[in-house]
């Protein structure tokens, strides 16, 4: 039980910069991008291939984010220059990365095991300095059975994601970043103040799918392969995130907006871990768990609304008749 | 400063919905000029005003601001140059977005926009300084959102977000028609001061012909796409409503008659 929590938090660290990367899109640009789906299999082929071909797994994660900037502003020309309709973009780079992610791999999978990743090299010197020791004393000092292999995955995980958010935390208060927002908000007034939009949508949408290109190449390097298929449904993955990391933990700034995120990331994974310890549900379920859990994030917060507003107008009416009773009693005593 | 020549427009030529928006307008406004322009719904105000601020690009003629011709320039290139007032008080503000967020991204106009934060305490400072002279206790609510305001406070923010980087040419179009009476009266002598303070070239499109009247110190009115009156400054000192509408009446009558003429 815990040794499954642990991982699902250890991968949904990971699986936030992708869900970063959903809501620079979707919520900041408000341009439902799919092209996630294949530029998150981008990133993961781009640093498999150079790390099979010996590259250093840095180099090779760094190729990995480059490769999907330039994919999502791919997709950011092809909506400004093009005019072709946001979504549909997206579904056409989708489909094109596809091949091209082929063409990237030259073959459906590459696995990595035995390859030096960027977690490779990193966990070998944690363990050596035997790290992970008073982690794994504090989890038996709490009465939980098992322990993880390593911690470091995990913190050099939280420490990238951590940088990311910063980033974009910052990214988003510096004038483009302030001017991407606009376009996102209200791209006729932001025009009227002489940025030129159709620049901030392709370098926007680029960073986006830089962020998940990334999420790609460190996802592929912690499993040790990269697939072809891996990137199926990757964009109601993110969305799923920042639905629920939005509805959890709210979005007053941005900052609390994109902790929220890597929060909705690490629940939705574990969620879905726990969801597959269930008896009848096994792998392939995967997608129909997804996107149930979409599906209740999405109808839940309106449904809480309306039975608030509905015990809320109750109270009202029963506050009414009874000031009304009491003005009737009054009536009745004086007369 | 700014000059119209020959500038005819249609839309949807040689159909059905074929309408003549601009045709043979001329026009020549010196710096520091305030222009207010009258004319009836579909005169082809708006349009006029979309033609100088680059939104639309016409059939022919050309638009020079300075002398320079900027008839093809991108609309978000001579943005630069032009501050724009909507009639919607939602379409100049970014409502998801802080009143100093919005301050800032005006600011910006002029500027490269680059990765230094766009509210530094400095410009703070300066914004500050700058809704004051609204007197509307906005400097309070800098991180308000500019969502949360009433229709009246946010279009005073446009108002100065559209000028306080003193652009060369300031265009205002019906920017008050979505207010209430006395809010409409508020921006109306925010802008006369606003214009005033920075001297700005402007040209304001209203149907409140009183207005018209009060502000400014040239007037046009416009009719199915062309100019039919030009009021110079010492003319418009006495004009009055009833004059104007006489204008137009006798104008109409005589465009009428000649129209009959020509069609025999
Ligand atoms: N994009 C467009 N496509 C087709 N016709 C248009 C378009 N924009 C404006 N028109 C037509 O051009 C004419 C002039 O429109 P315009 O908006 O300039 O009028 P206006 O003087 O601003 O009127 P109002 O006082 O109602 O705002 C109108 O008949 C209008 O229907
Ligand atoms: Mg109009």
């Amino acid at each position: 039980m815990f040794i499954s929590i642990f991982g699902a938090f250890e991968s949904g660290i990971i699986y936030a910069l992708m869900a970063l990367g959903v809501y620079l899109s979707f919520r900041v640009l408000d341009f439902p991008d799919l092209t996630v789906d294949g530029s998150f299999v981008t990133g993961a082929a781009t640093a498999a291939i150079l790390i099979m071909n010996g590259q250093s797994p840095f180099v090779a994660t760094i190729a990995a984010v480059i490769a999907g900037f330039l994919a999502g502003c791919i997709t950011g020309i092809l909506h400004t220059k093009g005019k072709i309709n946001p979504l549909l973009s997206g579904i056409l780079m989708m489909i094109a990365l596809y091949s091209i992610n082929l063409r990237i791999m030259g073959q459906s999978n590459i696995p990595l095991l035995g390859k030096t990743t960027i977690f490779t090299s990193i966990t070998s010197a944690w363990e050596n300095a035997n790290l992970s020791a008073p982690f794994n004393s504090v989890v038996s000092a709490l009465g939980i059975p098992g322990t993880p292999k390593t911690w470091a995955i995990l913190f050099f995980s939280l420490i990238i994601t951590l940088i990311i958010k910063f980033i974009t935390d910052y990214f988003l208060k510096t004038e483009m970043g302030l001017a991407i927002r606009a376009t996102g908000d209200n791209e006729k007034m932001i025009r009227s103040f002489s940025a030129n939009t159709d620049i901030l949508i392709i370098i926007g949408l680029g960073i986006s799918n830089a962020f998940v290109a990334l999420s790609g190449a460190m996802i592929a390097q912690h499993g040790g392969f990269a697939d072809v298929g891996m990137g199926i449904g990757m964009i109601i993955i993110g969305l799923a995130s920042v639905i629920i990391g939005e509805a959890l933990f709210g979005t007053k700034t941005i900052a609390r907006t994109t902790l929220a995120v890597i929060g909705g990331a690490v629940i939705y994974r574990i969620v879905v871990s726990l969801a597959l310890r269930v008896d009848f549900l096994e792998t392939g379920d995967m997608k129909l768990i997804t996107a149930v859990i979409v599906i209740a994030a999405l109808v839940t917060p309106k449904i809480l609304d309306s039975q608030r507003e509905r015990r809320r107008r109750l109270r009202k009416k029963a506050e009414v008749e009874l000031a009304a009773l009491e003005e009737g009693e009054k009536r009745n005593a004086a007369t | 400063m700014l000059q119209l020549n020959q500038v005819f427009l249609t839309f949807n030529e040689g159909t059905m919905d074929e309408k003549k928006a601009l045709q043979d307008v001329h026009l020549d406004l010196k710096r520091g000029d305030f222009l207010t322009i009258i004319g009836s719904n579909g005169a082809g105000k708006s349009t006029l005003m979309n033609i100088i601020s680059g939104s639309l690009v016409p059939d022919t003629g050309n638009v020079l601001i300075d002398g320079s011709p900027v008839t093809h320039l991108q609309e978000y290139k001579r943005a630069q140059l032009i501050g724009r007032v909507f009639q919607d008080p939602m379409a100049g503000t970014a409502p998801s977005m802080t009143i100093e967020e919005n301050l800032a991204m005006a600011w910006s106009r002029n500027k490269k926009r680059g990765l230094k934060p766009g509210v530094s305490k400095k410009r703070k400072e300066l914004f500050k300084e700058h809704l004051e002279s609204l007197n509307l206790g906005l400097e309070d609510r800098l991180t308000a959102k500019v969502g949360l305001l009433s229709g009246g406070e946010r279009q005073a923010l446009s108002l100065l977000m559209a000028t306080f980087t003193e652009p060369k040419i300031l265009l205002l179009d019906e920017h008050t028609a979505a207010l209430d009476p006395s809010r409409a009266e508020l921006i109306t002598s925010l802008t006369a001061e606003i214009v005033d303070k920075f001297q700005l070239t402007t040209l304001m499109v209203t149907h409140n012909m009183q207005q018209a009247l009060d502000l400014g110190n040239r007037l046009i009115m416009m009719d199915k796409g062309q100019i039919i009156f030009d009021v110079d400054e010492t003319e418009k000192q006495n004009l009055t409503i009833e004059k104007l509408l006489n204008e137009f009446q006798r104008i109409r009558g005589e465009k009428m008659a000649s129209d009959k003429a020509v069609l025999g």
